[in-house]
Parts: structure tokens; C-alpha cells; sequence
């Protein structure tokens, strides 16, 4: 966290406690829309060196300034600079879909992602889907349904069915199918997870979110 | 942790070819093949160029011709997407939407999924071989189930696009941009094979990119399609695969072009199956003629022999998905 530097007004999240960690974090989301408005059109980073580079990331609506090593992927300071260990580390290839966060609404694998790529860009990691230690719809959904066994793959698993159901509110089944294909669950919950989608749809709808 | 490299994200498109025509330098469209390769230590950069900041690069439009052009960085996800590409051209639509997952299809983008490095695991692999400077391809004594059956030569593995095989079959020309101008190429042409030279995959000259898919329009009664057939229901590379166009006139086929994936160093084209549906109805007698020609003079290696099978259902059922 050396050279993190947050511009608003929220607590640093080391020290905290989890839950303190997730009302801070939960705190800032509702601040997205006017710090949003703020990025587009900010200046592209050239780095010259392999040096760390000054950037802004604007993650679950606050601006987080740092320095980030162009070889630093989206994922590794997601976790390790910001704290955000809602984001898992799988295969770091690309294959399992872990990492998965939104950039701009749109799921992507974070371990495939330079930072320095996600700069001007809205990211959404699964913090953001709290409103303060409320779980967001989907999140809710994975709980009812019971999608999840082990636990490891559902940040992922909750990331993607989010992007999915921002670009498609009312999928099929075999929409959803789809559109999870690129997150494994080693245990094998697919059943469940593609209900937990379903009921996510229906939770959404009635929250009008 | 990736080994350091410097980064830049040009604004300009001539920034960038100036940039990228110095050795050790390596262009970043989506990232997803080009983090995998310097993670996996299959070549380092010095300087990674990002294409991310040259305006105007994504994004499909109608051309003047009344074809598509499709900007290079435009994802697969949006190429798959775009009403015109699934109307005129569904071999690429289906081409594009059958690629990797729906992470990959947001970030990959067309113009970086042509210019993929093969995906052999002895390539990706701590393996010294022929296309890495090697001396041999092994390949050929080693693990060889999803290996090549045209094409080889040297190096044996099999191109791993989706896309390119349609681009092919749609008669698409491929723009380039360097330093001293642009070129168009037919995608057929852009793809080069181990026979030609085992130590690069396209045509493209140092500090070239990619800016440009050009589809031509296609004749009136044209239809097309990509079979792509996989070792699971969920996602992956093709074991086999068929991007089949045909015309049809009066019922009958007037022109045909049929591409395999999976199955040689560069999208196949295979003009014997083509000349056995030209002429004809597509009835399962003709079309099983034309998939039996598709896979003739195949040379399979000691573990991928089921492939002609799967390659022979692929062209059938692309074929009899259009008749």
C-alpha cells in the first residue's frame, strides 16, 4: 500500500476489519455516478521505463491513485495494492474465470488485464456489488440457491452473472449456459449456479436494478 | 509475476508501427494471447506497444461497396454481435461466438485473434523447438492428439482461430499498416505456413499491424456457416472444424468454399470438397461426397487420426446446414 493514495474520503481498508472494510467500500459505490463522469478522456499513460507509473483507477466508484509496474496485471493490484481480495486468483491464464470483474458493465478476466489497460475505465469487482453490508441481488441469489460449495469460484461466478444479466436481464437457460461458460466450479455446482442466475434475474427485476 | 517490460499506448497509428518496427517489441490489442506467451516465458518483450489508444481501430461499418469493414480492435464479443456481420456473413458471426469464453470474446479482439501464436503446449511449453530456434518439431514423436493432419512441415501445429477459417471462406482481405504505407492482403494469403516458413505465423513485416478486416459483399443466394467441434460442450479450441459458404442458384450450388480449422498450420482450404458440391443439389449423398474429399491426402500423425472423422462430420454438417 506504499504508494496508494486514495482521494476520497474513505478509511484506508488495511487495519480494518472485514466488515468495516465492506461498509467503507460499499460507502464509495454510491459515489460512481459523479466520479465516473470524471474519467472519460483522461490522458493515456505512456510509460517510458519499465519504472511505476502515477495512474488513477476508478474501482467500485472511487478514484484510487498509485503507482503501477506496466507488467502488473489488473488483478494482482486489485488484491495486493487495493485490498480488494474479493477477486480470486485461480489459474492466471485466462481458463477459469476467477478474477472475473466488470470493466465498463462487461465481464473480463482481471489476471489477463494490465492495470495499466484498465486505466479510463469503470471497474466493478465484487465489493461493489454491496450496499453497505447488504449483499447485491446477485450475491443474495447464490445464497438462496445454494450455488456454491467450496466458495472459491463464486466471486467470479457472481461477477460474471452480473455482466451477463446487465446485458441481459431475462436470459434463457441456455442463455445463461452461455454466458457462464467461462467460469469453472471445480465442485461441480453448475446445477445450482444456473438457478442462483435465474433467481438473480427475478431479484434484480423486483429491486428495479 | 510477468518478467518487466516498458509499456507505451500510442495515440497515433504511425506512432505506434514506428514503435513497433524495433526488435523486442510486441503489440497488446485485448492482451489474452500476448500476457499468456510472456507469462509462460514463450518470448519476452522489451516494450510492449498498447493499441488501446489509437482512435478509430474498432468498430464495424458499412462499406461503400455495400460490404463490412470491421476495425481490428473491435472485440470478438461485438463481431459476433453485430446485426450486419450475423446477417451477411454468420459464418464469422458463428466463428466469433464460438471463440474461447465470454471474458476472452470481450477483451480478444478480431484483429489479435488472426494474429494468435500457435497454441502447441511443446510451443507454450519449456520445449527449445524449431519455431522457437529450435532444431526439431516434437511434435512428432510426442503428444500429437491435437496436432495437425495438412500443413506440416517441420512444425505441426494447427492454427487455433475460429474467425480466420470464415475470413477465408468469405473472401475477406486482411489491411495492414506500417511505417512505409498500407497493404491489403487476401486473408488466404495472410497466413503462413510452416512449408513456407516455420518461424512465423502471417505475413506481417516488423512494425506491421493489422487496422482492417475487409468483407467483400457476397453474391445474391449466398449463405455460410462454422461448424466447430470440441472436446467438451463448454469452451475450448477446435479439434475440428468447418467455415462452409456456398451460392445457391435454381437449387443449385454455383460456388462453394469450404475452410477447415483444427486441422493445419493455417485455415485448410479444401478445394476438392468444394468441387464436389459445385454443380449440385446438396442432398446427403453430395454432401458426404464432398466431406469424404475434404480429408483426402490428410496425413495424420501417430495420435490425431480421429480428426478425420470429426473433420469429415464438420464439413457434413455445415453442409447440410446450408442446403
Amino acid at each position: 500500500m506504499a504508494h496508494d493514495h486514495d482521494d476520497s474520503d474513505a478509511e484506508d481498508p488495511k487495519g480494518v476489519s472485514r466488515r468495516g472494510f465492506f461498509t467503507a467500500v460499499g460507502a464509495g459505490a454510491i459515489g460512481a455516478a459523479t466520479l465516473a463522469q470524471a474519467q472519460p478522456g483522461a490522458p493515456t499513460p505512456a510509460a517510458p521505463s519499465d519504472d511505476p507509473t502515477k495512474v488513477t483507477l476508478l474501482v467500485n466508484g472511487r478514484r484510487r491513485r498509485l503507482l503501477v509496474e506496466p507488467r502488473w496485471t489488473l488483478l494482482f493490484v486489485l488484491r495486493e495494492k487495493l485490498g480488494l481480495t474479493g477477486t480470486k486468483v485461480g489459474c492466471e491464464r485466462g481458463e477459469c474465470g476467477a478474477c472475473t470483474v466488470l470493466v465498463d458493465g462487461v465481464p473480463c478476466y482481471a489476471c489477463m488485464t494490465l492495470a495499466l489497460e484498465a486505466v479510463g475505465h469503470e471497474i466493478t469487482t465484487l465489493e461493489g456489488l454491496m450496499r453497505g453490508e447488504e449483499l447485491g441481488p446477485v450475491q443474495q441469489a447464490f445464497l438462496i440457491e445454494d450455488g456454491l460449495q467450496c466458495g472459491y469460484c463464486t466471486p467470479g461466478q457472481v461477477m460474471a452473472a452480473e455482466g451477463l444479466l446487465r446485458a441481459n436481464p431475462a436470459p434463457t437457460l441456455e442463455e445463461i449456459r452461455l454466458g457462464m461458460s467461462g467460469n469453472l466450479c471445480r465442485c461441480g455446482a453448475y446445477a445450482h449456479i444456473f438457478k442462483a442466475v435465474e433467481k438473480a434475474a427475478e431479484l434484480k427485476k423486483a429491486a428495479g436494478r | 509475476m510477468i518478467p518487466a517490460f516498458n509499456y507505451v499506448r500510442p495515440a497515433s497509428l504511425a506512432a505506434a508501427c514506428a514503435k513497433l518496427a524495433s526488435s523486442g517489441t510486441h503489440a497488446h490489442a485485448g492482451g489474452t494471447d500476448l500476457l499468456g506467451c510472456l507469462r509462460d516465458g514463450v518470448f519476452a518483450a522489451d516494450t510492449v506497444v498498447s493499441l488501446s489508444g489509437i482512435p478509430d481501430l474498432r468498430g464495424v461499418r458499412k462499406n461503400l461497396d455495400g460490404g463490412l469493414l470491421i476495425g481490428a480492435m473491435t472485440t470478438l464479443a461485438e463481431v459476433a454481435a453485430d446485426p450486419a456481420v450475423a446477417a451477411g456473413y454468420a459464418a464469422l458471426a458463428e466463428g466469433a461466438l464460438s471463440a474461447a469464453s465470454p471474458q476472452l470474446r470481450n477483451q480478444g479482439t478480431l484483429g489479435g485473434n488472426v494474429c494468435q501464436r500457435p497454441r502447441c503446449w511443446y510451443y507454450r511449453g519449456d520445449f527449445h523447438c524449431a519455431r522457437k530456434g529450435g532444431d526439431k518439431c516434437y511434435a512428432v514423436k510426442g503428444e500429437n492428439q491435437f496436432h495437425c493432419v495438412f500443413g506440416g512441415n517441420v512444425c505441426f501445429y494447427v492454427h487455433p482461430s475460429d474467425a480466420a477459417p470464415a475470413l477465408v471462406a468469405l473472401g475477406a482481405t486482411v489491411r495492414v499498416t506500417g511505417k512505409d504505407g498500407s497493404r491489403s492482403i487476401p486473408a488466404a494469403q495472410f497466413f503462413v505456413g510452416p512449408e513456407t516458413d516455420y518461424t512465423r505465423e502471417t505475413v506481417l513485416a516488423p512494425g506491421e499491424l493489422v487496422t482492417e478486416i475487409v468483407l467483400p459483399p457476397q453474391p445474391p443466394g449466398t449463405r455460410s456457416t462454422y461448424r466447430k467441434i470440441r472436446a467438451r460442450g463448454s469452451w475450448d479450441f477446435a479439434l475440428a472444424g468447418a467455415a462452409a459458404v456456398v451460392t445457391v442458384a435454381g437449387g443449385r450450388v454455383t460456388r462453394a468454399k469450404i475452410v477447415l480449422s483444427g486441422a493445419a498450420p493455417v485455415p485448410w482450404r479444401v478445394p476438392e470438397a468444394e468441387r464436389a458440391v459445385t454443380g449440385q443439389r446438396l442432398t446427403p449423398q453430395v454432401v458426404r461426397k464432398a466431406a469424404a474429399a475434404a480429408v483426402k491426402g490428410a496425413e495424420p500423425l501417430a495420435e490425431n487420426g480421429y480428426k478425420l472423422e470429426l473433420l469429415r462430420g464438420a464439413v457434413e454438417e455445415a453442409l447440410l446446414r446450408l442446403a
